[in-house]
């Protein structure tokens, strides 16, 4: 892109950005809505601020970014365990492998209401909600690299005599590094994604928690100022996971 | 194992595998080895069906929020495809602006809930307008990609004809691009519908998702597992509904 060309397409993110604003700022001022429902810049400036240096805030986070971790780790584990078996078997994928589709997209926050009664209400029921959010996406990306694995790797390990656990670790999983890292990165935004909103709907910690104390306190301004860190938080770990998967 | 024989047996192997687990959870439960009071036994969810449809007027619930996802589909086109077309015909904007939208395809907007909830109130408004932000990155992305990829020669012929703008967009453009706004418009629904039942049960309001956090307030077990049986029943069709249409709309193309 030339330089002058490359300025002015910077030159039009910035001019759409400040309209966006000024507009959200005007909008504030204007009266037209109920006041606090569009909180004026600043003050959603001042309330980030405030959360920003509130230690709540920090507890909070870490009680998010434990139940993600496990989450995390315990669905992408599954999610592989099952992607492999799903993959490597003709039968068992045409037995099963539909209805791990076809569960795939519903919205798994209809599941709480269940999680809630086996797991209860504390950080448990928000680790299987990421749990489950996470599985699919893994699940279905492993068992797809695994079927383009160059069967010729296979037939030579079979002729080797590998068991099954050979195969695994020396076969199917180097060679679905691509597909398991793409299923991870998919798997890391739904599994933020169930964590957050099973917080919103039962917890008494977490930032979803704080999001909907916010909301029931009418802290305007300070729900706006949670949510910007939400969404910068989930595209952070966003990008940080396409960046591992790129090198 | 010959191929045939898996291709027939396997998906009569799940089903039983399946219903053999629900057996084999009938016995724990009824045994006593898992609390009913947790898990109700499979035969009293399957009777709470005719009974959650007769009481809880599922039928109704599933036009609301069908009504909801096609409003947001409504909305989705009518301002997607529009999106997508200006970042065609205009260099600068596709390459200011193709980033943020994907950016916000990404975006975990559903988390978002409680802001569109201050804004339009604890309604349907609420519930369309988180529908619609959800599903139209994907169709701008996709009509941008349509476009994008017709047929130069198709272009040419129409310059040669002499054929006005207007025309150009809709006999050329928009039918050569149509498949893949279709997958968008495919996607797009995808997310909105999600979006859409998962709100519905977080705010307790509007059909399918309020009758799964209403069931589960009562505490009337058989009732809510039906209805989130229901509800997997009506996205599962309508998923594979899409695919279909989609794959019917490719090979007519």
């Amino acid at each position: 892109m030339a330089p002058a060309y490359a300025l002015t397409v910077r030159r039009s993110r910035l001019a759409a950005a400040l309209l966006i604003l000024t507009a959200w700022q005007a909008l504030a001022s204007s009266g037209l809505l109920f006041r606090d429902v569009v909180p004026s810049l600043w003050r959603i400036a001042a309330a980030l601020a405030t959360t920003l240096t509130a230690p709540a805030f920090y507890a909070n986070l870490r009680v998010t970014a434990f139940e993600f971790a496990v989450a995390i780790a315990i669905g992408s584990m599954a999610g592989v365990l099952v992607g492999l078996a799903l993959g490597a078997s003709h039968f068992l994928s045409r037995a099963y492998e539909r209805w791990v589709h076809y569960l795939a997209p519903v919205p798994k926050i209809i599941f709480f209401p269940v999680l809630l009664l086996a797991f209860g209400a504390g950080l448990e029921s928000k680790i299987a909600m990421g749990t489950i959010s996470c599985f699919f996406p893994v699940a279905i990306s492993v068992a797809a690299g695994v079927r383009g694995v160059p069967p010729v790797l296979i037939r030579v390990d079979r002729s080797f005599r590998a068991t099954p656990w050979q195969m695994a670790t020396k076969i199917y999983l180097p060679a679905v590094r691509a597909a398991l890292l793409n299923g991870l990165h998919l798997g890391f935004g739904v599994a933020a994604i169930g964590v957050l909103l099973a917080e919103t709907k039962l917890s008494k910690a977490g930032i979803g928690f704080l999001v909907m104390d916010a909301y029931h306190r009418f802290d305007m301004p300070g729900m706006y100022a949670l949510l910007l860190l939400v969404v910068f938080l989930v595209a952070g770990v966003n990008m940080a996971v396409t960046r591992i998967s790129r090198s | 194992m010959p191929r045939a024989e898996v291709r027939l047996l396997a998906p009569a192997c799940g089903v039983l595998s399946l219903i053999a687990a629900a057996a084999a959870l009938q016995a724990l439960i009824v045994t006593d080895v898992v609390s009913r009071y947790v898990v109700p036994p499979p035969t009293d969810v399957v009777m709470a069906i005719a009974r959650i449809v007769r009481e809880e007027h599922v039928v109704a619930r599933f036009l609301l929020t069908s009504g909801e996802t096609f409003g947001s589909g409504l909305l989705i086109l009518a301002v997607g495809v529009p999106i997508g077309f200006w970042l065609h015909r205009s260099a600068l904007a596709r390459r200011a602006f193709e980033a943020w939208v994907a950016a916000w395809a990404a975006a975990p907007l559903v988390l978002a809930y409680p802001l569109f909830l201050v804004l339009f109130g604890r309604s349907s408004l609420t519930i369309v307008v988180l529908g619609f932000a959800a599903g139209v990155a994907p169709v701008v992305l996709k009509t941008l990609e349509g476009l994008t990829a017709t047929r130069r020669v198709l272009v040419d012929v129409g310059r040669s004809l002499q054929i006005t703008r207007g025309q150009m967009f809709r006999k050329i453009l928009i039918p050569a691009a149509l498949p893949e706004i279709f997958t968008g418009l495919r996607l797009g629904l995808t997310f909105s519908l999600i979006n859409i039942v998962g709100v519905e049960f977080l705010i307790n309001f509007g059909g399918l998702g309020q009758l799964i956090n209403e069931l589960a307030e009562r505490y009337d077990l058989a009732g809510t597992y039906a209805a989130i049986g229901f509800v997997l029943l009506a996205s599962m069709v309508f998923f594979a509904c899409m695919e279909h249409v989609e794959r019917w709309l490719r090979r007519t193309h």
